[in-house]
């Protein structure tokens, strides 16, 4: 099976994150990943992109997320990219389920589902653009 | 344009929503509202029916996270019922049974706010 790259670029508005998922349901399925595997993939990249809209563009909707696609015999690389801020490593904790519904705090299960997820959660910044690089194994 | 919305019915003092379509945060703004809407009028018995929910990310956890404790508070409850697996999945992967009661059947949800009917 060769080795096969699809990029989907989106304005950063919540809006187009149906868009994204059906990208990422079509592309993993038919590198013949599982219907369950498919959907934690589609998730992984949904949380993703909503971290890089709320928080990279913190909202701003005129500004661009490229999303790309690997597809390999034995695993799915997905690249997400925007050029907003950088996502703040020293500052992300792991949320404790109890804790947050005390204080009603809505936010912050993005990273951690995305790490629950995928096999492989990495940020990197290279030439001015922040990216999410995470990889899922077929088996 | 969006695929999700919630539908309202009621079964005596119990309020049910049911979810249809995909909740991201996109469309978590649309649960919110519903639940505010029982708010305003003092409904605080509340089944989420999840039957027609296809999907559901973080933003959409997030609403139920960000009432349940006002809701018990004013002693009433969120329950959730009819969750599709993949979604349950979801909802199990955050450690979220520890916080909600999530019910197989909805006439069991019911039955527990109104262990008389039951």
């Amino acid at each position: 099976m060769a080795v096969n790259t699809h990029t989907l670029t989106i304005p950063s508005s919540t809006s187009f994150l149906e868009e994204v998922r059906e990208f990422v349901t079509s592309h993993a399925t038919q590198a013949k990943f599982a219907e369950g595997v498919v959907e934690q993939m589609k998730m992984a990249v949904d949380e993703a992109c909503t971290n890089v809209i709320e928080h990279s563009y913190e909202g701003n909707a005129d500004q661009v997320i490229d999303i790309t696609i690997t597809t390999m015999p034995d695993k799915l690389v997905v690249v997400i990219r925007d050029k907003g801020l950088k996502f703040d490593r020293a500052a992300y904790q792991e949320p404790d389920l109890l804790q947050y519904a005390k204080s009603k705090k809505t936010g912050g299960f993005g990273v951690h589902i995305m790490r629950k997820l995928m096999d492989s959660v990495e940020y990197r910044n290279t030439g001015g653009f922040n990216e999410c690089c995470m990889i899922k194994f077929k088996s | 344009m969006s695929n999700f919305s919630v539908g309202f019915r009621s079964s005596g003092h119990i309020q049910i929503l049911d979810l249809k379509g995909e909740l991201d945060a996109h469309t978590a703004s649309e649960l919110e509202a519903a639940i505010q809407k029982c708010q305003a009028n003092n409904q605080v018995h509340i089944i989420i029916n999840g039957a027609s929910l296809m999907y559901i990310s973080s933003a959409g956890l997030g609403v139920f996270m960000a009432y349940i404790e006002d809701i018990r508070e004013l002693g009433g409850d969120i329950k959730i019922a009819a969750l599709q697996p993949k979604v349950y999945n979801v909802f199990d992967l955050l450690g979220f049974p520890m916080l909600f009661d999530i019910i197989d059947l909805e006439a069991d949800a019911i039955g527990k706010f109104d262990p008389s009917n039951a």
